[in-house]
């Protein structure tokens, strides 16, 4: 695989354009479908949880830890940081995970799962692979040392950040991942620079590229063969890894439950969440826009950027917005999709 | 519970929080009907066809075709596809070839050899039909295949009605009609060749018929009062290309000028062109756009040197010479005469102005309703007359093919009905899988499939066909690029997406079904199926 062509061209199948884009398609052979469309796929996160409907972070992790699962031959280990992923799972005594977990705190999920890979080796069984997994708030704010020093020691750890760009499992809160402009509890739509300040947060991605670690990778649940595709990639690697996938959240952004994966979709199609992958500081792939839509589309439809749509301020705000998607555009050069089938 | 050290929850636990009691709606899977079959005067299947083609599997996808229709390889090279025209691929890039495809199921089934299933048990019932073209011989096929026996009485030398005697073999190659039309004789239908019903009653009872179908279609050539000299040759376009059938060609000579701006006028042209003018001229009073033609069938006239002259009426014929008077169209879009007159010299003129029915063998039956010079139906199909049922070009129609075969169908249920002294009641059509029920992000993009022609020397001096077929190849690939409107094709979306993993896959073939156990009825499956098959049902509460 080349520069730029790796994750456009997994999605690329010659004839079997019926289903290209869907999660199975019953034209390809078993071994070329998704983990998510087995019939026996193992489901690490199961039914019964209670997140919100219509949860992205529900559904990106068992995702990410059903690929990373049967990467892992079923020996895996997961270590959470607090947030909803957590909560919504184990409420006492209750529990939706079918496979080894454990929740320390909020902030150290980065340095508990550094010392669950240790024990497994001092224990002879490096078989055993380890999964680190938290929110944004979790993960570029108060996990944020532990994650560095994780990075920077190449622990043996895959780290998943489930980004749903605020606290919400606290009543949405902003985080360091939260868009400009966006409201929240504590960035009320208020003043001339309604909600979220500009040139506040910062990209825990790129930082981790900055790190020079083996592998990191951003994803989305618009995108499970890419998704999917870089668990298995990360599985293949020892040392640090990250992912970092981008999770609708219909309760924080004010959208319509159903809505999740399109809105997935658009943040990628507009510009606004970049999907790209790097390996030891350098950036070696990108998942290229394929119908590219104007920021409104994608803010549109979720409330927490309502505001924006009524004021003369709000519009400054979706030029500055549209400005930073095309910045995000050239960065990573996500034109010229290169077709959808050879 | 003694649990190991450390472990202070049990695996599965969560599953005793039933989730389902948060659902305000629910998902529900549903057929909605593909624009395509809503389309289709044959009421074919065509989705589901597809379907079976797009993963290799031809047989069925024939056998599931001929369910509705018997004549897949006639209907894939004559058909005027009215799916084509409302297929929803068409407002992504281009329809799909449903046509192409159907054409090579045809053509498979011929090089196979594939029979129809055996008809049901015999019902000792009689029906007769007259006239075998399309409408007659799916009747036929239809009613045989319930068990009735069937009797086609046919007054020409030849099966196929306007298949044969109309359409040009270049579009309709005659062992592709002939291969067809056996494979319906096949099950037992009776056919008598040169045996014309002079009076439909005195028949079925000679007979001991218990109904009847009457499709002798619309073979009389319309004529318009045209002056001309007594040296003129003037034609008509019906009995021209019936000639063709026959041992001795018509001898035109070298400058042919047919009157009309129907399909009939084209194929009149296209058959003098092939015979030897070197000049094949069509005149027609209005424009092109107002042509009753299909513009394809323009196009390919005009690329075999046919030329038209729109705007023109003929004023009257001698011996080598035509006087065409200039028209203009008023503003309400009528020809109106100019004065204007034109000489052209013309070895014969053809006439291509429609076809009447000849009614003669109902003179007499009582009940009987004609009006506009075809016989009136009932929504059953079935004439004033008890017991006697029409299709096809006698009766009120488009007067094309796949209408003919869907009047037989239709006909055929309401018959077998009748015969049991019940009614037939059609199922409710399904809700439109319109285009905004789906989700076409999923689908690549992927053009049509250009299938070849022949190369325009060929076509000016032989009958060969002119279009060809599709190869195994791009067969798959153009049922590939059906979206499958409103109909679940197993692409695991709804089981890949749901964040509570409350799809449930039962299997190849066998769906999915949803655990409304734990569905929190967010609606993510349903906004992200692709083909429009899932909807929200509001829960009561
Ligand atoms: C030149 C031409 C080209 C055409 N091209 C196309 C095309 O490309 N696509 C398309 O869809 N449609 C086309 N059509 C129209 C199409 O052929 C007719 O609509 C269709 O054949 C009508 O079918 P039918 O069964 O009603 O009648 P017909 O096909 O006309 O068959 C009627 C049969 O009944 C027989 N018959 C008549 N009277 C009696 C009697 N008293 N006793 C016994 N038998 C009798 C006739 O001999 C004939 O065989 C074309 C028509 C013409 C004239
Ligand atoms: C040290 C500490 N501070 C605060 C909290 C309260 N708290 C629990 S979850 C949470 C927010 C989590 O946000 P994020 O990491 O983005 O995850 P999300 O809920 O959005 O998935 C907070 C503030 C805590 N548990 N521990
Ligand atoms: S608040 Fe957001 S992240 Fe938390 S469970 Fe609800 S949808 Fe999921
Ligand atoms: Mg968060």
């Amino acid at each position: 695989m080349t520069n730029g062509t790796t994750s456009a061209a997994i999605q690329k199948l010659h004839f079997y354009q019926k289903g290209t884009f869907t999660v199975g398609n019953r034209l390809v052979s078993e071994a070329d479908r998704s983990v998510q469309a087995s019939i026996d796929r193992s489901n690490a996160l199961t039914c019964g949880h209670r997140a919100c409907q219509g949860c992205g972070e529900a559904l990106g992790a068992r995702y990410a830890l059903d690929a990373a699962l049967r990467a892992a031959g079923g020996n895996l280990i997961a270590v959470n940081a607090t947030g909803c992923l957590e909560v919504f799972t184990t409420p006492y005594p209750e529990t939706s995970w079918q496979i080894p977990w454990i929740h320390s705190l909020f902030g150290n999920a980065a340095a508990v799962a550094t010392g669950v890979a240790a024990a497994m080796r001092v224990k002879g069984r490096p078989e055993i692979r380890v999964v680190a997994q938290g929110g944004d708030g979790g993960t570029t704010d108060i996990g944020f040392g532990c994650l560095s020093g994780m990075f920077e020691r190449n622990d043996d750890v895959l780290y998943i950040c489930y980004d749903n760009e605020a606290y919400m499992n606290t009543g949405v809160q902003r985080s360091s991942a939260t868009p400009p402009a966006a409201r929240t509890a504590t960035t009320p739509a208020v003043g001339p620079q309604p909600g979220n300040v500009f040139g506040t947060g910062k990209s825990v991605p790129k930082i981790a590229v900055a790190h020079g670690i083996p592998f990191v990778a951003t994803a989305t649940v618009a995108d499970l063969h890419d998704l999917e595709r870089k668990v298995v990639k990360a599985m293949g690697i020892h040392g640090a890894r990250y992912l970092h996938i981008h999770v609708p959240c219909p309760l924080g952004w004010g959208s319509a439950s159903q809505d999740t994966i399109r809105l997935a979709q658009l943040a990628v199609e507009c510009g606004m969440f970049p999907v790209f992958e790097a390996e030891h500081g350098v950036v070696t792939g990108r998942r290229k826009i394929r119908r590219r839509v104007p920021v409104e589309d994608y803010l549109k439809p979720q409330r927490r950027f309502a505001h924006l749509f009524t004021t003369e301020e709000g519009r400054k705000c979706i030029s500055q917005l549209q400005a930073m998607a095309d910045r995000n555009i050239a960065e990573y050069r996500l034109f010229d999709w290169e077709g959808d089938v050879e | 519970m003694k649990r190991p050290f450390a472990i202070s929850l049990d695996v599965g636990t969560s599953l005793a929080n039933l989730t389902g009691s948060w659902r305000t709606s629910r998902p529900v899977y549903v057929d909605r009907l593909p624009p395509c079959n809503n389309a289709c005067p044959a009421g074919e299947n065509i989705q589901s066809w597809l379907y079976h083609a797009e993963s290799g599997d031809y047989e069925t996808a024939w056998r599931t075709l001929s369910i509705d229709n018997p004549m897949p390889a006639v209907m894939g090279r004559v058909c005027y596809h009215p799916c084509e025209n409302v297929c929803s691929r068409s407002q992504l890039d281009e329809a799909v070839g449903i046509n192409s495809v159907e054409r090579f199921l045809g053509d498979v089934a011929i090089r196979n050899g594939w029979r129809f299933a055996p008809p049901q048990a015999d019902t000792g019932k009689r029906v007769l039909v007259v006239g075998a073209g399309p409408s007659g011989l799916s009747a036929a096929y239809h009613l045989r295949r319930k068990g009735h026996a069937v009797e086609i009485r046919e007054a020409g030398p030849f099966t196929g009605g306007m298949m044969r005697f109309g359409i040009p073999k270049y579009r309709l190659p005659r062992d592709v009609l002939e291969a067809e039309i056996n494979r319906i004789i096949d099950l037992g239908v009776v056919m008598k060749l040169n045996t014309k019903i002079d009076h439909v009653v005195d028949s079925m009872q000679a007979g001991r018929f218990d109904a009847a179908f009457l499709a002798v279609g619309a073979h009389i050539g319309k004529r318009a009062y045209i002056p001309a000299g007594s040296a003129a040759k003037v034609l008509d376009a019906v009995a021209l290309l019936r000639s063709m059938e026959g041992e001795d060609k018509p001898l035109l000579g070298r400058r042919v000028v047919v009157y009309g701006g129907g399909n009939t006028a084209i194929d009149a042209a296209r058959t003098a062109r092939r015979l030897g003018a070197t000049e094949a001229i069509i005149i027609y009073r209005r424009t092109r756009d107002r042509m009753p033609a299909h513009d394809f069938e323009v196009e390919e006239a005009l690329q075999e040197g046919i030329m038209m002259k729109w705007l023109s009426t003929i004023k009257r014929m001698d011996e080598g010479v035509l006087t065409v008077e200039k028209m203009q169209l008023d503003e309400k879009g009528f020809p109106q005469p100019t004065g204007e007159f034109e000489m052209l010299e013309t070895d014969s003129l053809v006439l291509a102005l429609g076809q009447d029915v000849d009614m003669s063998l109902l003179d007499g039956v009582p009940g009987l309703k004609i009006k506009d010079g075809v016989v009136q139906v009932d929504s059953n199909m079935m004439t004033g007359y008890a017991g006697i049922f029409a299709g096809g070009d006698m009766v009120p129609s488009e007067r094309t093919v796949t209408v003919a075969v869907g009047h037989g169908k239709k006909a055929a249920r309401h018959i077998d009905a009748w015969l049991r002294g019940a009614i037939y009641t059609p199922s409710e059509k399904h809700e439109l899988a319109s285009i905004e029920k789906l989700n076409t992000w999923y689908y690549a993009d992927a053009p049509k499939t250009v299938r070849p022609m022949l190369e325009v020397a060929r076509r000016q001096s032989t009958f060969e066909e002119v279009q060809g077929g599709l190869d195994e190849t791009n067969a798959l690939y153009e049922a590939r690029r059906c979206l499958s409107c409103g109909n679940c094709f197993e692409c695991d979306n709804c089981y890949g997406v749901c964040p509570d993993n409350a799809v449930i896959k039962l299997g190849p073939g066998q769906r999915f079904r949803f655990n409304y156990d734990y569905c929190k009825g967010c609606g993510v499956c349903a906004q992200e199926c692709p083909c429009g098959a899932i909807a929200m049902v509001s829960e009561e509460i």
